[in-house]
């Protein structure tokens, strides 16, 4: 079982609608989107949900007023600035628990927090596992973990070949949780400036966690200068630029109707797609 | 005042939005652009300021001496984040882990731990005219955005005018961005993907007691769901940026829109001029 996840630092570049064409693509997979706190390839896959849970991590202190003196010591002690006038500011508190620990009157208790939701589904194009943070939670990397817990045994009891995951945006928190382990990491990137340097950074954190990565240009077209760029320093890091995809409305078309690009149209753009994934599986086998 | 540029979505159109609001305001404000997308800073790829200051940002961490530690394993019971053991008579910290709360040196019997700085990122500034520009850079492997979000705000003047380019998303970082803010713009796509995620940050700014409203950018390419959901919830439709191949290119060169079109810049002027409108009706409210 080889576990795919797709990744690009920068945000909206294409990530999701590569991942709902794979989808479409792959036979024996299951599905996992990553991107738990903005995620939008159910919009794409129009899953019928199998099983739902709540996920509660993480705590948050509440003061209780009759107990509390008012002694300030929580206050200044509290390196997160969360404490004001005897009250916790639940969206400041990381839920450390110093402050319960060292108020002299107890007056402090920690409160689990819930801080979502995670589904496992059933699409037209097999399972798909996924999740819903709570609006401004923290632990979206454990969330992160969960969905990829579920989809790796889906994968395993149904001995399916591959794990598709579509990743969140930046280099931070979730994605480390999405990447460490992971078979191959696809790497979306556009021909801009600001594409160019947050590829850069991506790969930056797939070296440094030993995960081998491939490059993908979407609308290559926008920027050949810059895709020559982008292809010259793929080159001399050794990772290869596998795919270029044009800008292409089509793109777009198939998302308002909500399909995968490939079952859409058959231009050019949906050949790419399925070139290139072609190319990965055989990169993996 | 402060002015967050949010969207949920990566790739709409933020530091777009964020930079040519800045650069048009420059002729009568001082102007201050706070980049807290740390994970992928682009906002100086389109501005072009000298970084001649920089800071690095660290997170404390237990130093434990051993001479002291009696591996009681206070420590270790103390730490929420898993991020200290105590095996027999080794003590181990995680650094990565560590959220930097100071339970375990303060809490420690023997006084045995004390913090020291950790270094997760970099704070930059440059300022040219009437313009500053802070960013913040995490640094590649890191997976905690929020501490150097927090240093890059402490550079915050309030008799300027701040705009922060806020990460996407909705969890931790986010909130850590937009949090203090006297206005939330949101920036969307009218495709469904941009609709759902501007909804999620929409349902952000309200959790934070903000008013907001939107910009519609690539207008053209989708549907009118966006603009029936601004006007279901009340949401104000700041300024619309149409779907142009031209204005694509000149963001993948790095170039401004108020710079590469400069008819946009009287757009931009209004939008500050509507904002400060709707600030001052929320507070008469």
């Amino acid at each position: 079982m080889k576990e795919i996840v797709v990744l690009s630092g920068k945000g909206g570049t294409g990530k999701t609608s590569i991942v709902a064409s794979f989808a479409a693509l792959a036979e024996s997979k299951v599905l996992a989107d990553c991107d738990v706190d903005a995620a939008d390839l159910h919009l794409l896959l129009k899953p019928a949900i199998l099983e739902e849970k709540e996920f509660w991590s993480g705590q948050v202190a509440v003061i209780d007023q009759e107990k509390c003196t008012e002694c300030g010591l929580c206050e200044e002690l509290c390196h997160f600035g969360a404490i004001k006038d005897f009250q916790v500011d639940p969206i400041s508190c990381e839920g450390c628990g110093f402050c319960y620990r060292v108020c002299p009157v107890d007056a402090i208790t920690m409160k689990d927090s819930m801080s979502g939701h995670w589904f496992i589904s059933q699409t037209k194009y097999g399972y798909l596992c996924h999740a819903k943070l709570a609006i401004a939670q923290e632990n979206s990397g454990k969330l992160v973990t969960v969905v990829r817990q579920n989809a790796r045994s889906i994968a395993e009891r149904e001995t399916l070949d591959y794990i598709i995951t579509d990743g969140p945006p930046g280099i931070g928190c979730p994605v480390i949780s999405s990447l460490s382990g992971a078979s191959l990491a696809l790497l979306v990137t556009e021909p801009s400036l600001s594409g160019i340097h947050d590829l850069e950074r991506v790969i930056g954190v797939c070296r440094h966690f030993g995960i081998p990565a491939l490059v993908c240009i979407n609308k290559y077209d926008i920027n050949q200068e810059n895709t020559g760029k982008i292809e010259s320093y793929c080159l001399s890091l050794g990772i290869e630029v596998v795919s270029k995809i044009p800008f292409d409305n089509v793109v777009t078309e198939a998302l308002i109707k909500r399909l995968p690009v490939v079952e859409y149209g058959d231009g050019t753009t949906s050949r790419e797609i399925k070139r290139l994934w072609e190319f990965i599986t055989r990169a993996l086998s | 005042m402060i002015i967050s540029v949010a969207s949920g979505k990566g790739g709409t159109g933020k530091t777009l939005v964020a930079s040519s609001l800045a650069l048009s305001l420059t002729d009568n404000h001082k102007l201050q652009l706070l980049d807290c997308d740390v994970e992928e800073p682009n906002a100086n790829i389109l501005l072009h300021l000298p970084m001649d200051q920089s800071q690095r940002v660290y997170v404390p961490v237990p130093r434990v001496d051993t001479k002291k530690c009696t591996y009681c394993g206070k420590c270790a019971e103390v730490c929420a984040y898993n991020a200290i053991a105590v095996i027999k008579e080794k003590v181990l910290v995680f650094p990565e882990l560590c959220h930097g709360c100071g339970a375990c040196s303060y809490l420690c019997p023997e006084s045995a731990i004390t913090e020291e700085g950790r270094e997760v990122g970099i704070v930059e500034r440059g300022h040219s005219g009437n313009l500053e520009v802070i960013q913040g850079r995490l640094n590649v492997g890191e997976a905690m955005a929020p501490p150097v979000i927090r240093e890059v705000k402490k550079y915050i003047n309030p008799t300027n005018v701040a705009i922060i380019d806020v990460p996407p998303g909705t969890s931790c970082p986010v909130v850590e961005a937009i949090n203090g803010s006297d206005f939330c713009l949101l920036v969307t796509e009218p495709t469904p993907f941009g609709l759902n995620d501007f909804s999620l940050a929409v349902e952000v700014a309200r959790k934070l007691g903000l008013p907001s409203g939107a910009v519609i950018n690539r207008v053209g390419i989708g549907s009118d769901e966006v603009e029936q959901y601004c006007r279901g919830e009340g949401i104000p439709i700041l300024l619309r940026i149409p779907l142009d191949r031209d204005i694509a290119v000149l963001y993948s060169k790095g170039i401004p829109l108020v710079e590469g079109m400069p008819r946009w810049r009287e757009d931009f002027v209004r939008l500050f001029e509507d904002i400060k409108e709707v600030i001052a009706a929320r507070r008469a409210a």
